[in-house]
């Protein structure tokens, strides 16, 4: 889920519409408006790390495009 | 952009699958790959997984969904408490059609006990402070991607002084018994599809002794489609490479070290013990107990009950399936006297249930 | 599991609703073959067929929106007959009300009953009105029974379900019970979810223009259209095959399943129906769809692909396949 706002120790993350508050007090890191964060039971556990995501993306786009499915 | 349509591609499922496939020909074993996470089972058997994969490979279930492997002594705790006056129970949703040994918590909402579904257990601390003449009472269970969150709302709960809320905890832990099943002469397990969100916690550091000591290959999973197939190939390729590492596949979210801060929020509140886990028996540190400081908000130590004396069913095979000795479609009562409206056991009726999902998406 | 007790599972339209039905209900008091279970009722009398059907809501908020308990009240009703392919003629109301209730909350959903039923060209004919203590019901529950006439003779009935049928959905899945959901729980939402509750004869009067190339109408309420397509699969022993890349859905309705946990094909659904065709109608059938106001994201999502025992499987968008199941026991209680 995206963080689209925060406050203190509590954010409000946002997937597909719909909006849920997070607690922060579990990430050692700092998280902003705009970052990606796994969310569990009302706490963010993890930020998303979306240079390693593209990065994994790009491969895989790479090595699978549709001309290849031969 | 969302990070999770985009590993849901159709394409890039395909193309593993044949990587997969190309891998595999030629290899007469078969090779069995357990993964210990409720979500990954629900995520296989709802993406129709097992179709994508050749016959000789095997995704098998294990002790992954904590309600699963709660013995049925918990529930009927639960139910104890339930039935005491001004008791708000306080739960997450699928360990409300859990059959302990008599009844259940939704036969007890039926009978006018107040059972509450709830998300998050801050929830349940909300709820705590709206109802001080009430005893609200969580009932938690989860492995390390839950355990820090309720070690956060007792704190929440401590910060607020707060003397209403207490949590009924059934906490444990992954790794110890992973070695527990790898050390299994019946199980021949070829790898670990290690779970996702609890290692974004404990840290792909914490199978290592899995890897080192015991020689199965590791690989920590993503959830999504891509991430899964990814997973199992990287797994494959260990076997065949006779290999064994842990290797991470869910990069974007989980580190080596894991969630440091987390961890020291869970071990402020909790400390290992032994627990009790259905069909394989007590296995020592396997679970979180509250500790001493926190004893206030221990429903265990702060609220007695008399609990009715537990009695397993009879011919529940949810024991062998957690340990992933046998199948649902090979449990006798699978889909007959064991349904989803009517359970005998937890794996049928908990949302991560290995039962309950080859019930509800076929194998 | 205590047998004696009736459980919220048994309202849910799900696996155990249908237990219910069938090992208590239905034998006590009449026989109605698994075939013959259809939204409404025929009624043969003097050589004319007529369709009957009644339905009792007790949803939870009683506004919400996109609507209210009593249009939805209306329209349901309204749809059950239009799914027999019957004309809905009239309707009779029954309410059932706490003291207490508010009279301008009451006047405000008669408003909205009448405004549907006109909307539907459907007559309010008859009623009844009862008021309990304080606390015996939750402010006010409301019946509707309908008869239906037929201006053909076609046999639209859950039993005919023919290999090679395709399957047609009307729009987006899932609104209603999300709506409800939402507003039950107080979910943040960015976009908010409406009910799609709609009185579907007119749609079903353009669909009928195909004459028998319909086989089978149902609208998938309670138990969603997982539970729906499940039910016929049964009465007509065939396999239904659906592609989950086909399925329509709002983006929030997606968000809001995910996030929570719910399968969206057990959503209750109030303004949809689900067609089963003649495959050499599906496209003439879906442009009727489109055309009209209520079917313009209508979707060709599946396939009836064999004879079984009563089997519906869907393609999940990697491609691989998954059984699809009727909704065991209560995912959403009190949600029309």
């Amino acid at each position: 889920m995206q963080i689209i706002s925060k406050d203190g120790n509590t954010a409000v993350a946002e997937i597909d519409g719909v909006r849920r508050e997070a607690s922060l007090m579990l990430l050692g890191e700092e998280v902003n408006v705009g970052d990606f964060v796994i969310i569990h039971a009302g706490f963010a556990i993890s930020k998303l790390d979306e240079d390693d995501a593209r990065e994994t993306l790009a491969l895989m786009r790479e090595a699978f495009t549709p001309e290849d499915m031969a | 952009m969302n990070y999770l349509d985009e590993f849901r591609n159709r394409e890039v499922v395909t193309g593993l699958a044949g990587r997969i496939r190309q891998l595999t020909t030629g290899r007469s074993e078969p090779m069995t790959f357990m993964e210990v996470c409720g979500t990954h089972t629900m995520a296989i058997c709802q993406y129709g997984i097992r179709s994508l994969l050749p016959p000789r490979l095997r995704l098998i279930s294990g002790p992954g969904c904590p309600v699963c492997v709660t013995p049925n002594g918990y529930l009927d705790h639960a139910v104890a408490c339930c039935r005491l006056p001004d008791v708000i129970i306080a739960t997450f949703g699928d360990m409300m059609r859990v059959p302990g040994s008599s009844t259940s918590l939704m036969e007890e909402r039926a009978r006018g006990a107040d059972i509450r579904v709830v998300y998050s257990p801050l929830d349940a601390v909300a709820l705590a402070a709206k109802h001080p003449g009430k005893r609200v009472i969580f009932l938690g269970v989860g492995f390390e991607t839950t355990a820090p969150a309720i070690a956060g709302s007792i704190l929440a709960a401590a910060g607020e002084g707060l003397a209403n809320f207490f949590v009924l905890g059934a906490h444990k832990t992954i790794p110890i018994p992973m070695a527990v099943l790898a050390a299994d002469p019946e199980l021949r397990i070829d790898g670990f599809i290690c779970p996702a969100h609890v290692s974004a916690i404990i840290g792909a550091e914490a199978y290592r002794f899995l890897a080192e000591e015991y020689h199965i290959p590791c690989v920590v999973t993503g959830f999504e489609p891509v991430d899964i197939m990814q997973g199992v190939e990287m797994l494959a390729r260990q076997v065949l490479a006779g290999e064994s590492r842990v290797e991470i596949q869910y990069s974007r979210v989980v580190k080596w070290e894991g969630n440091k801060k987390a961890r020291e929020v869970l071990a402020r509140v909790f400390s290992p013990c032994d627990a009790d886990w259905r069909g394989i028996g007590i296995i020592p540190g396997s679970g979180l107990e509250i500790n001493a400081a926190y004893a206030a908000f221990d429903a265990a130590k702060a609220i007695p009950v008399e609990v009715e004396e537990t009695r397993e069913h009879e011919g529940c095979l949810c024991g062998e399936i957690l340990k992933g000795k046998v199948s649902p479609a090979d449990c006798p009562l699978f889909g007959t006297l064991c349904t989803p409206e009517a359970p005998v056991g937890a794996c049928m009726v908990s949302s991560e249930g290995t039962c309950a999902a080859a019930h509800k998406y076929g194998r | 599991m205590d047998k004696d007790l009736i459980l919220l599972g048994h309202g849910s339209g799900g696996k155990l609703s249908h237990q219910l039905l069938d090992d208590l209900i239905i034998p006590a008091l009449s026989a109605i073959p698994v075939s013959g279970q259809n939204d409404a009722a025929l009624v043969e009398h003097d050589g004319r067929r007529l369709a009957f059907t009644t339905d009792s809501y007790v949803v939870d908020p009683i506004f919400f929106p996109g609507g209210n308990i009593g249009d939805l009240a209306i329209n349901g009703t309204i749809n059950d007959l239009a799914m027999m392919g019957a004309t809905p003629l009239c309707l009779s109301v029954g309410l059932i009300m706490e003291e207490g209730f508010s009279r301008k909350e009451l006047a405000s959903i008669l408003a909205s009953m009448r405004k549907a039923a006109d909307l539907a060209g459907v007559r309010i004919v008859t009623g009844d009105t009862k008021v309990v203590p304080r606390g015996k019901v939750d402010r006010i529950y409301i019946n509707t029974s309908g008869i239906g006439v037929f201006a053909h003779d076609l046999q639209i009935n859950g039993c005919r379900a023919e290999e090679g049928d395709k399957v047609i959905i009307s729009g987006t899945i899932g609104d209603h019970g999300i709506a409800i959901l939402a507003a039950r729980e107080g979910l943040d939402l960015e976009t908010g979810i409406e009910s799609d509750s709609a009185a579907l004869n007119g749609l079903v009067l353009e669909l009928l223009k195909e004459g028998d190339a319909i086989h089978v109408l149902r609208d998938p309420t309670r138990g969603g259209v997982a539970t729906t397509l499940k039910e016929i699969a049964v009465q007509s022993r065939v396999t239904i095959q659906l592609q989950e890349a086909e399925l329509p859905f709002k983006a929030a309705v997606k968000g809001v399943c995910a996030v929570l946990g719910l399968d969206p094909l057990h959503v209750a659904n109030e303004g949809k129906l689900l067609a089963i065709v003649a495959a050499e109608a599906a496209e003439r059938l879906l442009a009727r769809m489109h055309n009209h106001p209520l079917g313009a994201e209508a979707a060709i999502i599946g396939t009836v692909t064999g004879v079984s025992g009563g089997r519906v499987q869907l393609e999940t968008v990697v491609g691989g396949l998954r059984a699809v199941d009727m909704l065991a026991g209560e995912q959403l209680p009190r949600i029309c």
